[in-house]
């Protein structure tokens, strides 16, 4: 028996708000010389070298300065190897090479000799390493730009000591610093022993490099990882192997909240190979964010062992009060929630008065299906537990350090005691933010006494994943005599992440991606949210409750238009009105979120909507007239502060089959680091989101999901995805926002007004049904 | 427990398994062949797939009793180098995101490409329809098979 693990609630909350931080990004880092101690500790990679490190300061949740502890970024080795720590976690966007990126360019690095290391998870050192939100470049673009230019600076200073000249006739190239109109150069590796006792220069001494002079920042970069890929050598969490490593697969409770009452493992040991069972006590209810659920765990030698090891357990379950609990029961009464008044968390103007004076009115309701993120690498991770309680992990974690404090919590020791290392990820979308599996692992290594690697399997996957909440919402619009859109009534309701079996409304984090943020300038407003409970794990899935909240307001606003017979790109551009910046100030009842970013510096702008609007207009030749059996459809949304416009083209086969032969992506993320990975989580994000408005659905009966693996949980596959995607990324100096999530909102309506122009019938439940 | 003799890469290796363990953990667990990826453990993903006698087989579905003395090529075994025309045009494309089920899908292609090696978009998609990419990257995974039966 294992103790009963305690509910990290610090870290949990966390996240809460926005599944994202929050955390301020303007930068108020300081670049500092890394202690030798710091030194050694990279010390492999960085022998002879100069450390320098970015020590972040940002504002926390309540405006204070947080100071991260030294930490170590950047290195310049004599051999004028250039070595770039990253510290996120990489789990498809490419966020390992884009952060080097801005640093090597500033830096004048030549990108062949720069490598890149991966730093383990350590909040004290890095800062915040939860990777999701979409804002690794958002937050680190300003420290990584300070820290090239910081060294750059130095190597010039002692490059134009050496030539006898002032620093400004020197520049940097190619990993040498070079004496303007000269051929004269010297390697930064040989000016190594010069900078390691200067003085680091101030950061207001510093001259950045102009945007126009990047030759990294701007481009498209490959990334670093794709040979070691395409040859099968990338490692991620269950690639890792230690001597004498057991491999553990659990039963986990098949309904949220059930306990063992008994087991019989006679069986599962009889079998070769399976070496321990062991029980490992859930939470009961609520099941957290951060704890592993009730089961029991087969250890053996062998995956297959263990995989057939838990097959053979005999467990008798107390169910507990989610046994009866049915998914689309539960939709039902949420959607009849809807017709009634809810808490209102945002109003403008009066609408009810503009409803009962109103010439139209026009009610749809919109239902969307819990989903599972179905990562195609399940989750997995790997323990060493030593007997003085101290732990060393391997898991391929966005959010490290929730791990590494949820993993010390269990076992009683500081989290000090606790080294994670952070492997590659295939795939996250928000799923690996969870340490549940982190935690098993580090508990099972402690009950064994060796090392231990927990391996899920698919079925383990889709059954005790955080699902993105099932959502039911109800828009009501009202239209004048002269067809104006005069009202906006939309109700939703969903499962809030972290919820349980008492009835809650959405957070307002929630609320704000994509629900009472609606930009429109419509005189009478109104936002409500409804309550529901949670029967299941809720968690964050690549951008959140935008998926559900853009689904029905951009079809709304598709059906709105088709009333009010015009265009419904003319309709967006004429709603959004003249060019401003919208701060929804006395309009929210409670703080808008604005992404953890304050809505002055990152201002909801109309401008920037319209910019995105008109360019996918042009460039998707919006205005043709196509041939018969083609259809385009319309959809716009700012989520994580970028701005994304997308029209999508869809077409019957010659078997009716529908097929998307084009999408146009347009994007506004301000400034664009990595061009080619921009472009890639767009044409992945369409892909996603063609699963979601399609194919994919997790349904529960009696409290058990209904589907176990790829054949019921469909994912889009290549015949059925989305051909042509085109991504245009408008030219920008704005501040850089992320592009991970923000490709999905949008895709869903946009596919569903092409469906009902070329079908003439629209969806209003996810995934569509035809 | 059994015996076996394999023939891996072109090397022989000799390994210890019961007979219903699938060859992916024999791959991954035995011999510590770790570029062979788990994704369903029931043939309907291909993160696992490799090929016995040259055809693409979904290894988590294949016991070890069944592919006797049959050849096996993975991930590894594909190039030396990495200079496979697939493995270059993945790398040329930049193909992966994540990147876990990217030796499936490589491993597919070039089963695929050697029977038909100047294939169309569509045979490409049937061919390709077996292996699920959740980040997306097909469109980039059908360009890089173009571009590698060019090359071939």
């Amino acid at each position: 028996m294992m103790p009963k693990l305690p509910f990290l609630k610090k870290h949990a909350s966390t996240s809460l708000s926005t599944g994202s931080s929050t955390f301020n990004p303007v930068d108020r880092s300081e670049i500092f010389r890394a202690s030798r101690r710091d030194f050694l500790k990279i010390g492999s990679l960085a022998a002879g070298g100069f450390v320098l490190g970015v020590n972040f300061q940002c504002s926390g949740p309540k405006g204070e300065l947080i100071t991260f502890a030294p930490n170590v970024f950047v290195s310049i080795g004599s051999d004028n190897i250039v070595t770039i720590l990253a510290h996120r976690s990489e789990m498809g966007t490419g966020i390992r090479t884009s952060l080097p990126m801005i640093v090597a360019d500033e830096l004048g690095a030549d990108w062949s000799k720069v490598k890149i290391m991966q730093a383990e998870g350590d909040e004290d050192k890095y800062g915040n390493q939860n990777t999701d939100g979409s804002f690794s470049v958002r937050m680190f673009y300003e420290p990584m730009k300070k820290a090239g230019a910081t060294a750059r600076h130095m190597l010039m200073q002692a490059a134009a000591t050496e030539w006898g000249v002032a620093p400004s006739e020197c520049d940097t190239e190619a990993s040498h610093v070079v004496l303007k109109g000269s051929s004269k150069k010297i390697p930064f590796g040989d000016l190594v022993s010069q900078i390691q006792t200067m003085e680091i220069p101030k950061p207001e001494s510093l001259v950045m490099k102009d945007f126009s002079s990047y030759k990294l920042v701007g481009t498209d970069v490959p990334i670093f990882d794709a040979k070691d890929i395409a040859m099968g050598k990338a490692k991620f969490g269950a690639d890792v192997s230690l001597p004498n490593m057991l491999i553990a697969v659990v039963q986990r409770s098949p309904v949220v909240g059930a306990k063992v009452v008994s087991y019989k493992d006679e069986n599962a040991l009889a079998i070769s190979g399976v070496k321990k069972v062991v029980k490992i006590d859930g939470p009961g209810l609520p099941a957290g964010l951060d704890q592993p659920l009730e089961g029991i765990a087969v250890l053996a030698e062998n995956t297959w062992a263990a995989i057939k090891g838990s097959q053979a357990l005999e467990i008798e379950w107390d169910l507990g009060p989610n046994q009866t609990y049915n998914s689309a029961n539960q939709l039902q009464e949420m959607l009849k929630s809807t017709s009634s008044s809810g808490t209102v968390k945002r109003e403008r103007g009066n609408f009810n008065q503009a409803k009962s004076s109103s010439g139209k009115i026009i009610e749809k309701t919109y239902l969307a299906p819990f989903y599972a993120h179905a990562t195609v690498e399940p989750p997995a991770a790997i323990a060493d537990v030593k007997a003085d309680g101290s732990a060393e992990i391997w898991a391929p974690s966005q959010h490290p350090q929730w791990a590494r404090g949820a993993v010390a919590g269990v076992l009683g020791v500081d989290v000090s005691k606790v080294r994670l290392n952070v492997t590659l990820l295939g795939g996250g979308f928000g799923r690996k933010s969870k340490p549940d599996y982190v935690v098993e692992a580090a508990l099972l290594s402690k009950a064994a006494g060796v090392p231990v690697r927990v391996q899920w399997t698919r079925e383990c996957d889709l059954h005790h994943d955080y699902y993105h909440s099932q959502s039911a919402q109800r828009i009501v619009a009202t239209l004048d005599g002269a067809g104006n859109l005069t009202g906006w009534n939309h109700h939703t309701v969903f499962p809030a992440i972290g919820a349980g079996l008492d009835a809650a409304p959405p957070s307002d984090g929630e609320l704000d991606l994509g629900c009472r943020d609606f930009p429109y300038d419509v005189p009478n407003i109104k936002i409500e949210a409804h309550e529901t409970t949670a029967h299941t794990r809720v968690g964050w899935l690549r951008s959140v409750s935008n998926i559900h909240h853009a689904f029905a307001i951009c079809t709304m606003l598709d059906e709105i238009a088709e009333t009010r017979g015009i265009d419904p790109i003319d309709q967006a551009l004429q709603l959004l009105g003249e060019d401003k910046d919208i701060t929804f100030a006395g309009e929210m009842v409670g703080d808008y979120g604005n992404y953890g970013e304050k809505i002055e510096d990152f201002p909801w702008s109309t401008a920037r909507m319209k910019k995105v609007i008109q360019t996918v207009a042009e460039k998707s030749n919006w205005k043709q007239n196509l041939s018969a059996g083609k259809a385009m459809g319309f959809a716009a949304h700012r989520s994580f502060l970028t701005y994304v416009a997308c029209v999508v083209m869809v077409e019957n086969d010659a078997a009716g089959n529908l097929i998307i032969p084009e999408v146009h992506y347009v994007v506004d993320c301000g400034i664009g680091v990595n061009t080619d990975r921009i472009r890639s989580q767009f044409e992945g994000g369409a892909q996603f989101a063609t699963s979601l408005a399609m194919t994919s659905a997790i349904t529960f009966e009696n409290g058990k999901v209904q589907q176990n693996n790829f054949d019921t949980y469909k994912i889009i596959r290549m015949p059925q995805s989305p051909k042509k995607i085109h991504v245009h990324i408008v030219p920008s100096m704005e501040k850089p926002t992320g592009v991970g999530e923000p490709p999905v909102p949008p895709f869903i309506p946009a596919l569903a007004n092409a469906i009902y122009k070329l079908s003439g019938k629209r969806n209003y439940e996810l995934p569509f049904k035809a | 427990m059994q015996n076996y003799t394999l023939s891996i890469n072109g090397k022989s290796q000799d390994v210890t398994a019961s007979e219903d363990m699938p060859l992916l953990w024999v791959l991954r667990d035995l011999l510590d062949m770790k570029g062979t990826k788990f994704g369903c453990g029931q043939a309907l993903c291909g993160a696992c797939t490799v090929h016995l006698d040259g055809e693409a087989v979904r290894s988590c579905s294949l016991p070890i009793s069944q592919v006797g003395s049959g050849k096996i090529t993975t991930i590894e075994g594909l190039s030396e180098t990495g200079d496979h025309p697939l493995q270059k045009a993945w790398v040329d494309h930049v193909v992966p995101q994540c990147g876990y089920c990217q030796s499936g899908q490589i491993m597919n292609a070039a089963a695929f490409l050697a029977k038909n090696p100047s294939p169309s978009e569509s045979q490409i998609e049937s061919a390709m329809e077996g292996n699920l990419c959740r980040c997306g990257t097909y469109n980039r995974i059908k360009d890089a098979i173009l571009t590698a039966s060019k090359s071939l």
